[in-house]
């Protein structure tokens, strides 16, 4: 199973923290820190795995933001990569070429996104459409609510 | 009160921030309205602040005060506030915290929610982080949604229920009548997520494993579908349909298949299709190559299949790419234990990769290169791997050099070239040595007794050169201490003598004691070297000198030794020869690798070996005194242990005991060592074999002589000189046994008059086999400095045929070349 995903800026700023499995606060501010640490200081050339601890770490940057998954080391590293690519793809989808402004602002919006594609560290809805559909239902749902109010965004 | 700001606006306040503080400011200011705003129990609103916390949240800051909000919310009926509540939940609480259990009721309700979108959220967050007592509660509503229609929700119950399993095993049975018929499934995120349900099953429970192992047909089924299909827009990536469906029933079966023949054959076909047909220039045929090549290795596949898999292995360390590279790698070293030939036959391009700029690969590969190295390989391997060595980064050096000694050790195919290599290892990457290596290695030296002018004179050019590794000085002080006698008479066979100095040898040990390169470790090397090479040069004097000056010196350890050699030079002189002479080879310790052998200088004090001795004879002193009255008193010494040269600073203590005992030598003292091998290692290299010591160095044609032979038990006695003491005997006892009965408990001791010393080291066994059809032979060394006739007293017992025995002899045969 994956145990967690990151994402955060070049400057090591965090965008994005999906853990799967519990952790004390100490803790996962460690591991971003190490995280952060490990990744910027790969160079340009090297392979996208690390090691750390019992886990492996696939990491891939996507313009100004990269992309940390740690996985469990039964776990095969070259479909982690695929796994990075398509929650890029589903956001790219969702905002129209998404860039990390777009996460930044609408980080909710990542992580519900998130939640339809992995769910307890697994896979779970390998077709895109399936998932944008899913988003796109439950955003209209959303609308539902608030078309009682006369503020139709209420997230801004 | 104005209504709490939006999100967004937040967010663009916070990030014109120019400083931390500034941000700190506006965070906290922020905060303090959420707070009030909480504190109003105002609903309309609660959504927007928890937003907010979250996003602060992210950035560091706490929010814990919004853990109850966060509940409010999802008890909500709005689904914008459970979209924001669940979420919160999951950034906000885990199972540790007290108010995690409150949610159980509002995922209870929620599990049966009219909207499918609410469902789904519920079980997302009991599938992310759901507490044991909450997996128990919600088990069985999950089990319901399992068996539901609709497939959006089938996908999520499957991993809840994974997550449920993971948290309480007990539940497992529960779920099994749901997944009779979950691969029957077309749909895709429902048939991965019960692969995934199935894979977790079969993990944990070995009944569930068979169970499920004929599921085979049917995967081998979905999976040939997937590949023979045409392009289904919704699952295809770069042309392949589903890979991550593929990869996941590849592991599946992967774990059916293992230990299973029926099984495995049943995939036989599938996995020869799919590792032929994928498409390789994407990274995604690759991860599915990948998978494959792992479930080939793993279950019981048919040697061609295994092959294949190699093979593809094989390619993948020609690809371009960094990351496939790396896997190739990682698998190979895998395998190459159980396909060690078919490894063997991508050995050039494994040791390319050492020359690869990514770290993460060129230890792969310096891991598998280790593992590659054989008989017929090793003067190739150890050359790419001593150049890897010259030219990797400091990580890597301690890792490669344990590993070419290793590998040197295990396939040297000379002598020479293994000191050759040893030495280039101590001079290139002297400084990142493993400390333990250094005890090897001299033992490794001492063993290469032909090689020992030629060793000694390349540290001796290597010390010249550079003092400051401290392995390599440690080591070039022993062996120049050791054989420094050898270095100045310019023996050397190998290579060309160099003409060097006892003057010179001396600057450069004392060099090493002032050097401010040089551990206190390194410095007690020196002095014992120096100190030893008082019984093998001629400048006595100025041994004795510098001996005397680290009497007084700071460092305890250094003191103490000079203290106690100092003491050796006055009071003990006439034992010195004794003490510092050479070192006979030492043994390993047969079962256990290098590091088990605790040396410091040079000596062994295997504590491991005493598992190997017979048990001690019950009361030693008590016997040692029966002999004593046997022969009428002070006329003989019971058997003592002569010490070996001196130990190092570690073992100080014992030194000064030794001491001690040597002063009561005269009296018939209970003190000194029993004849038989005692429980004290510290002295005695007592992991010697009993074969006779020095059988490449000349005996003088000493003939051998029958000690003993009386009711079917015989001693016989052979004789070595010892080198280069020649005032030392070594006699080797054979006992054999010609009745038909083993002689089980066998003890033999010797004592010999006041003038001598003998020293007994263990016997090969203590069951002397019947019918002469082994013999237990022990080592007797006597050193005989007033040359007088030699004789000896011994005494034997032992078990025959249940009832002991006791003999008591004296041997006055001995050959006169044995004692002149």
């Amino acid at each position: 199973m994956m145990r967690f995903l990151l994402l955060f800026s070049r400057q090591g700023k965090l965008r994005l923290q999906k853990w799967f499995m519990p952790m004390s606060e100490r803790e996962k501010k460690k591991i971003i820190r190490d995280m952060t640490t490990m990744v910027l200081a790969r160079q340009p050339r090297t392979c996208n795995f690390l090691h750390w601890k019992d886990l492996k770490i696939i990491y891939k940057r996507y313009a100004s933001l990269y992309f940390c998954l740690a996985v469990e080391s039964q776990e095969n590293e070259l479909l982690a990569l695929e796994i990075i690519h398509r929650y890029v793809e589903l956001l790219d989808k969702y905002f129209g070429n998404v860039c990390e402004l777009d996460i930044i602002f609408n980080f909710e919006k990542a992580y519900f996104i998130l939640d339809e594609f992995l769910m307890g560290g697994e896979i779970q809805e390998t077709s895109k459409q399936i998932v944008n559909r899913s988003i796109e239902a439950s955003d209209m749902l959303q609308e539902g609510d608030n078309s009682e109010w006369y503020e139709v965004e209420l997230f801004g | 009160m104005p209504a709490p700001i939006r999100l967004r606006e937040l967010i663009r306040t916070i990030r014109t921030a120019r400083t931390q503080a500034e941000e700190r400011e506006m965070i906290q200011k922020e905060c303090a309205a959420i707070r009030s705003s909480f504190r109003e129990e105002d609903n309309t609103y609660r959504c927007r602040n928890v937003a907010k916390l979250l996003y602060m949240h992210m950035l560091g800051y706490p929010a814990h005060f919004g853990q109850l909000e966060c509940l409010k919310l999802i008890a909500s009926q709005k689904f914008t506030d459970k979209r924001i509540g669940y979420l919160g939940a999951m950034l906000l609480l885990d199972e540790r915290q007290d108010v995690h259990l409150l949610m159980t009721n509002c995922i209870k309700n929620d599990l049966n929610h009219s909207t499918q979108y609410v469902q789904g959220l519920a079980l997302c967050t009991l599938g992310c982080m759901g507490s044991s007592e909450m997996c128990r509660d919600l088990a069985g509503e999950v089990e319901k949604l399992l068996k539901t229609s609709n497939s959006y929700l089938r996908k999520k119950a499957a991993l809840c229920a994974v997550h449920v399993i993971r948290k309480v095993p007990e539940l497992m049975e529960m779920f099994l009548p749901a997944t009779k018929n979950l691969l029957s499934e077309k749909n895709h995120g429902v048939l991965h997520t019960s692969v995934v349900l199935l894979t977790e099953m079969c993990e944990r429970s070995p009944d569930m494993l068979a169970h499920f192992r004929k599921l085979v047909p049917q995967l081998v089924r979905i999976l040939k579908n997937l590949i023979m299909s045409g392009y289904s827009p919704e699952h295809d990536v770069s042309g392949i349909s589903d890979p991550f469906l593929q990869v996941r029933i590849l592991r599946l079966l992967r774990i059916l298949g293992k230990s299973d023949d029926d099984s495995s054959e049943a995939m036989n076909d599938i996995l020869a299709q799919v590792a032929t047909n994928t498409e390789t220039s994407k990274n995604v045929g690759n991860a599915i190559l990948y998978e494959t090549v792992l479930t080939i290795m793993d279950i019981k596949s048919e040697s061609g299949l295994r092959v294949l898999a190699i093979n593809i292995l094989g390619r993948f360390l020609l690809n371009n790419d960094k990351n496939i590279r790396y896997v190739a790698l990682t698998s190979l070293l895998k395998t190459v234990q159980t396909d060690h030939n078919a490894v063997q036959r991508h050995r050039s391009t494994i040791v390319d990769c050492l020359k690869d700029l990514d770290v993460s690969i060129k230890r792969r590969a310096m891991e598998l290169s280790f593992a590659l190295v054989n008989g017929n390989n090793i003067r190739g391997m150890m050359k790419e791997l001593l150049y890897f060595l010259d030219s990797c980064d400091p990580e890597f050096k301690a890792d490669c050099a344990s590993g070419v000694f290793l590998a040197a050790e295990k396939y040297a195919p000379s002598k020479r070239w293994h000191i050759d290599t040893i030495m280039r290892v101590l001079t290139t990457a002297g400084s990142y040595v493993r400390d333990d290596s250094v005890p090897n290695l001299i033992q490794l030296i001492t063993n290469s007794v032909e090689m020992h002018a030629y060793t000694v004179q390349r540290l001796y050019k290597a010390l010249l050169d550079d003092i400051s590794q401290q392995p390599l000085v440690q080591v070039a002080s022993w062996c120049i201490g050791e054989y420094g006698d050898l270095l100045v008479s310019g023996q050397c066979e190998e290579e060309e003598p160099i003409q060097v100095t006892e003057d010179e040898v001396l600057d450069v040990l004392e060099g090493l004691l002032v050097s401010n390169l040089s551990t206190p470790v390194t410095r007690g090397y020196a002095l014992t070297a120096i100190m030893k090479l008082s019984t093998r040069f001629s400048s006595v004097n100025r041994i004795k000198k510098v001996v005397s000056i680290y009497g007084s010196s700071i460092d305890v350890e250094l003191q103490q030794r000079a203290v106690e050699y100092n003491a050796l030079f006055k009071k003990y002189d006439h034992m010195r020869p004794a003490l510092l002479e050479r070192m006979p080879i030492m043994e390993k310790t047969a079962t256990n690798g290098p590091t088990e052998i605790v040396q410091t200088n040079g000596e062994t004090e295997p504590s491991v070996v005493e598992a190997k001795h017979p048990p001690p004879v019950t009361q030693p002193a008590n016997q040692a005194n029966d002999l004593l009255d046997l022969l009428g008193g002070n006329d003989v010494v019971p058997v003592i242990q002569t010490t070996m040269p001196t130990k190092p600073a570690s073992a100080g203590g014992e030194l000064l005991d030794l001491l001690g005992d040597l002063s009561l030598s005269g009296a018939p003292a209970p003190a000194p060592a029993p004849s038989v091998p005692t429980s004290q290692p510290s002295f005695l290299l007592d992991g010697l074999s009993s074969q006779p010591l020095f059988n490449d160095i000349a005996a003088a044609g000493i003939p051998p002589m029958t000690a003993y032979s009386k009711n079917g038990l015989k001693i016989d006695f052979t004789f070595e000189r010892a080198n280069p003491n020649p005032n030392i005997a070594v006699i080797t006892i054979h006992a054999s046994n010609s009745t038909e009965a083993d002689m089980t408990d066998f003890v033999f001791q010797a004592a010999v008059p006041k003038t001598f010393q003998l020293q007994l080291l263990s016997p090969s066994s203590n069951v002397v086999p019947a019918l002469n059809q082994g013999t237990v032979t022990q080592v007797i060394r006597v050193l005989n400095l007033q040359k007088q006739q030699l004789r000896m007293r011994i005494k034997l017992t032992y078990t025959h045929k249940g009832s002991p025995v006791q003999d008591l002899a004296e041997v006055n045969n001995f050959p006169p070349q044995s004692w002149q």
